[in-house]
Formats: C-alpha cells, sequence, structure tokens
C-alpha cells in the first residue's frame, strides 16, 4: 500500500513530525514544566547581579541572553545526554530502533526538541530579566538576532545528537554531563568574554558551536556583524552532526551485538 | 519461499563479575534453533521464561545480530539486508510500556506512521482503519496514559500494522491483561491471519497456543525441543495418563516422594491461592494403571487436606510440560572461564 518515497524527499516531514512530537512530549513533563518555570529565573538573577556587581549595568541585555543561552545547553546537555536512555526507560527504543529509517534520524528530532525546549529558556530568561530587573530589550540588529536564535539552537542539537550517542556508552553519563555545565558555559563565553580566558582555550571554545551562538547572540544584541558567527555555528553544528551520525550507527550496531537494547 | 526462516540460529552473551578474580561467562540464549513458517502460517513459540523465544525473535526482527546461523524473512537475511527486512516485519510486544504516554493514541501512530515509512497521503486513512480494527476509535485524541492496559494492548497492535507488513512478531501480546480483552485480541490475531499475514507468536498461554496456532515449536535452554501441529504436540503425551488432585500444603518433600515413583514422568504444582493442583503425568502400560496411579497419588496425600483426585486425558499443556520438564535439566546452560 506504500508507494515509498526517498529518502531525501522524506526528509522534511519526517524530521518535523518528529520534532512536533518530542517538543510535545517534552512539554507535558511536570519537571519540565517546573525546571522551565524556575531556571530561567535564576539564570537572568544570577546574570543581571553578576553585571551589575561588575560595574556594567549597560550591559544587562547581553548578560541576559547569555544567561538564556546557558538554559539551552542545559537542556541539550541533560535532555539529549540522556535521550536514549530515556527511550529506553520509556520502553520505545526498540521499536524505534525497529523503523525502517536509520536511527540517527529518529534521534535527531529528539536531541533537536531539547535545544529547541532549551530556546523557551532563552526566551523566559528575557522575559524574567525585563519584569523583575528592568532589562531594556533595546537590539542593535533584531533580525540577526532572530536568525542567530534558531541557527544556535539547530547547532546545539546537532551537538546533543553526538552527546546521545557517547553517553549512552558511559555507566555514569549523568556525572558527566553535571560536569559538562560549567566549563562550556565558560568556554563560550556565555557570561564571562572568552578572550579573558586563557590562550590555551581559544581552540576548544572555537570548536563549540555555542561560543559562534552566543558571539553571533552578543554582536545582534550590542551592534556588530553577526551573520559571520551565524554560519560559523552552522558549519561546527553540521560537523558534530556528522560526528553524531557515525557514532549513532556504531552504537545501534554494538547494541545489536551486545543486546542492550532493551536494557534498562 | 518462506515467510520466516532460522537456519541453525545461535546466539551466546558474555558477562563477567568480580574485580581482582574476573570471571567471564558464556551465556548461550539460542543454540541451533532451527524452523521455517510459510506463508499465511500462525507459528507458535513456547517455551519456559529465559528459554530462548524473545531472544529467537529478536534475532528475527533484527534488533538482535546472531552469533551463528542464519535468519531469513521472504529470502531476505536479517543481518544484510536489515532496512528492507524491517519494512516488511511489524514488532507487537506485551506489556504496558513502550508507548509515549503522555502523546495520544493518534499522536503515537503518526510519528510511528513516520518512522515507519507509511506514505503521508495514505496516513490519515490508515490509521483510521487501524484505529477502527483495534476498536480505539472515540478513544484516539486520550493520552495514552488513561488507557487501560487491554487498550494499551491494543494500541501496540495498530503500531505494529501500520506499514501493512508482511510477518508480524507478537511477543506475549496477552501478558497480563484482563481475560475479556485478552479473547479479543485473540480473536484480533485469528484475522489478521485470516487476512493472509504470516504471525509468529510466543504465549505462555496453552490454550491460545492450540485455539490459535497452526503449528507450535517448543524450546527450552536454547533448543527446540518439539515441533508440530498442536494436534501432534498432544501426542507426545498420548502414552501417558495425567492424575490431578487437589490439596492444601503440600511441601516439596513430598511432591518428590510422588516424583519418584516408577512410572511418574512429571509432577507440577499449580498454585491458586491457598489450593495447589498437583498435576502429576504417568507413563501408561495396560489398563488397570490409570487406576493405580490415581490410588498412588490419594494415598501419598491422604495426610493432607486432600479434595478432588481425578484421571483425565493429557492436553497440550501437559504434552508441553512433559516436553519441558523432560528435556530443560538435560541441557548445559553456560559454561565458565576464568581468567
Amino acid at each position: 500500500m506504500n508507494a515509498r518515497r526517498s529518502l531525501p524527499r522524506r526528509l522534511p516531514r519526517l524530521l518535523a513530525v518528529g520534532l512536533r512530537t518530542h517538543i510535545v512530549y517534552l512539554s507535558r513533563s511536570p519537571l519540565e514544566i517546573l525546571v522551565a518555570l524556575i531556571e530561567p529565573l535564576i539564570f537572568a538573577t544570577i546574570a543581571v547581579y553578576l553585571f551589575r556587581a561588575g560595574d556594567r549595568p549597560g550591559e544587562l541585555l547581553s548578560a541576559a541572553v547569555g544567561a538564556g543561552l546557558m538554559g539551552i545547553w542545559a537542556s541539550v546537555l541533560f535532555g539529549s545526554g540522556a535521550a536514549i536512555q530515556n527511550q529506553r526507560w520509556m520502553g520505545v527504543l526498540e521499536p524505534l530502533a525497529a523503523a525502517p529509517v536509520p536511527l540517527v534520524l529518529v534521534f535527531l528530532p529528539i536531541t533537536l526538541a531539547s535545544a529547541a525546549v532549551g530556546a523557551y529558556a532563552l526566551l523566559a530568561t528575557l522575559i524574567w530579566g525585563v519584569l523583575l530587573f528592568g532589562v531594556p530589550l533595546d537590539f542593535a540588529d533584531p533580525l540577526a538576532f532572530v536568525a542567530a536564535v534558531p541557527a544556535t539552537v539547530l547547532s546545539l542539537g546537532m551537538v546533543g545528537l553526538l552527546l546521545a550517542a557517547s553517553f549512552v556508552l558511559l555507566p555514569n553519563a549523568n556525572a558527566l554531563a553535571n560536569s559538562l555545565s560549567y566549563p562550556v558555559w565558560m568556554m563560550s563565553g556565555m557570561l564571562v568574554p572568552v578572550d579573558v580566558l586563557p590562550a590555551w582555550s581559544a581552540p576548544l571554545s572555537a570548536a563549540l558551536p555555542s561560543k559562534w551562538g552566543a558571539d553571533a547572540l552578543r554582536a545582534a544584541v550590542t551592534g556588530g556583524d553577526a551573520w559571520p558567527p551565524i554560519l560559523i555555528c552552522l558549519a561546527v553544528g553540521l560537523c558534530y552532526l556528522v560526528l553524531g551520525a557515525l557514532m549513532m550507527t556504531w552504537v545501534e550496531r554494538r547494541a545489536r551485538d551486545t543486546a542492550t537494547l532493551a536494557l534498562a | 519461499m518462506y515467510a520466516i526462516e532460522a537456519d541453525n540460529l545461535h546466539r551466546t552473551y558474555r558477562t563477567s563479575s568480580g574485580w581482582i578474580r574476573r570471571t567471564r561467562r558464556t551465556i548461550t540464549a539460542v543454540d541451533g534453533v532451527s524452523f521455517q513458517v510459510p506463508p499465511g502460517e500462525l507459528f507458535g513459540l513456547l517455551g519456559p521464561n529465559g528459554a530462548g523465544k524473545t531472544t529467537t525473535i529478536k534475532i528475527l526482527n533484527t534488533l538482535l545480530l546472531p552469533t551463528g546461523g542464519t535468519a531469513r524473512i521472504h529470502g531476505l537475511d536479517v543481518t544484510r539486508h536489515t532496512a528492507e527486512v524491517r519494512r516488511r516485519i511489524g514488532y507487537v510486544f506485551g506489556g504496558d510500556r513502550g508507548l509515549y504516554d503522555r502523546l495520544s493514541a493518534l499522536d503515537n501512530l503518526r510519528y510511528f506512521a513516520e518512522l515507519y515509512e507509511v506514505d503521508p497521503r495514505v496516513q490519515r486513512r490508515r490509521i483510521e482503519e487501524l484505529l477502527e480494527l483495534v476498536g480505539l476509535t472515540g478513544r484516539q485524541k486520550e493520552r495514552v496514559e488513561g488507557y487501560s492496559r487491554g487498550m494499551k494492548q491494543r494500541l501496540h497492535i495498530a503500531r505494529g500494522l501500520l506499514h501493512d507488513p508482511d510477518v508480524i512478531f507478537l511477543d506475549e501480546p496477552t501478558l497480563g491483561v484482563d481475560p475479556v480483552a485478552a479473547r479479543d485480541l485473540r480473536a484480533m490475531i485469528a484475522e489478521l491471519v485470516r487476512s493472509g499475514r504470516t504471525v509468529l507468536l510466543t504465549t505462555h498461554y496453552m490454550f491460545e497456543a492450540e485455539e490459535l496456532c497452526d503449528r507450535i515449536g517448543v524450546i527450552t535452554s536454547g533448543r527446540m525441543r518439539a515441533l508440530g501441529t498442536p494436534g501432534e504436540l498432544k501426542r507426545h503425551a498420548q502414552d501417558r495418563v495425567v492424575v490431578e488432585a487437589e490439596v492444601y500444603g503440600v511441601d516439596e518433600e513430598q511432591l518428590d516422594a510422588l516424583r519418584a515413583e516408577r512410572g511418574v514422568r512429571g509432577v507440577t504444582v499449580d498454585q491458586r491461592g491457598m489450593l495447589q493442583v498437583i498435576v502429576v503425568q504417568c507413563d501408561i502400560d495396560g489398563d488397570a494403571e490409570p487406576e493405580r496411579f490415581r490410588s498412588f497419588v490419594r494415598q501419598s496425600l491422604a495426610h493432607l487436606k486432600l479434595g478432588r483426585v481425578e484421571v483425565r486425558e493429557p492436553t497440550l499443556e501437559d504434552a508441553y510440560v512433559g516436553i519441558v520438564t523432560g528435556q530443560e535439566a538435560a541441557a548445559p546452560e553456560t559454561t565458565a572461564v576464568l581468567s
């Protein structure tokens, strides 16, 4: 009954339906809702007081955007990192893995959904910043800001794919996820500019799409050319997509070999 | 060409334990299983827990790689033509997990329709047909978390049929489902076979296997011990009678005494609340033997509170128990290696 279309033709719809499904699913989790309400408030507070203490009140919006990015990364790190394990706990990993589409295309929408939920954290952080701390919403380049947000979300979703495939191999991935929060916040320049960090950290920062996303968002807020960092952010994200796809293919093969698909 | 072929399938797992003196064990889950299922047949795979049924199914449905042997679906090797095999098979397992419970049935089916490559132009109609088939029409917009176990099981079946597969694997589909819902599910399974699909079913319920299956394979310790129609399997027990006794408070020592009697093939106990139903399978050699065994059982248990003691013809379940208890002890399940 199926006149099956080629994968490239089906791909946009496959990703869109997957993305919608997992965003709706995440948005119905009481825990996710609670975190989504509280976390941006904490991030906004940290950002505002940090910058006020630093006597740089003129950069409050930039600080709020950086804090929002922290929310996206947190969502990617914990949502995507545990993506395979979560599906396994729900008992859906086997039906997902038994589907004819490559497993990487099953998991990419899941990790993108985590990043998209994180984008809400960015928005909520800005709203809290405006409502509670009077952060002024004066973007230097609103169009670039609107482009930089999805570019950053997309790239971090691609990073999430690599995290999902890698973390499933680790017996205590949650501990590693916790330890990865702050280094990436720092190295991406979400709150502190990366040029104040030691020189050896520069290549590591450059390898993080979140660094380029932060650069792009900051340029869109404070003035400057946001488009080159947007493009670099997407290019770095694509590298992670390729790595994540290779890793996911290997992990699937290994799981079929070692019979670990269904193990909780 | 067969719909399902398993040819000398093997599957071993390696586990290890200990720290300084590490012990590695190789566990054999499937040990040379072979069978063929022609198109349109409902084939039952029976065996006790840990016998290798689910491992066999998971090899056939591409979720697990065999360590030896080959498996084919409509001639396609499951390890080499994985994607093509997946397009032709449906997998339904028992239990109330395996669905996105915070989503509606409709959202679950839409999502899996996309993953199972159902043409977007027919998705809506296909989902409506399946909801109708499994009796969930009108409930499709409710979240799955509010469904009963039977409803979830029916949704599992709908999902397994989304892409109209030729071959369907049903792994204990009536597990934990109430009797009325289980009866509906059995009717649904029979209908699948009538529509020309090939079904491989695993179940622990003998009456279910007898009612549904064209042929049955019995696996224990990873090996196929018996294969045939339900009638043929029953003939495994044709030289036997069964003495069934209702008793309260029987212990293992008393059961061992029954087992030690000449001609007793096997003794099992079915616990029904406080009541124990003892099933004694006995080899018969002459017309007087059934009555001799009944007297023997009655006398052996006379000091206990004893209810009905009856002699009856063996059923498929008795044949199955005879096959399983006769073979299970013989096969070494693991080999241990110190390193």
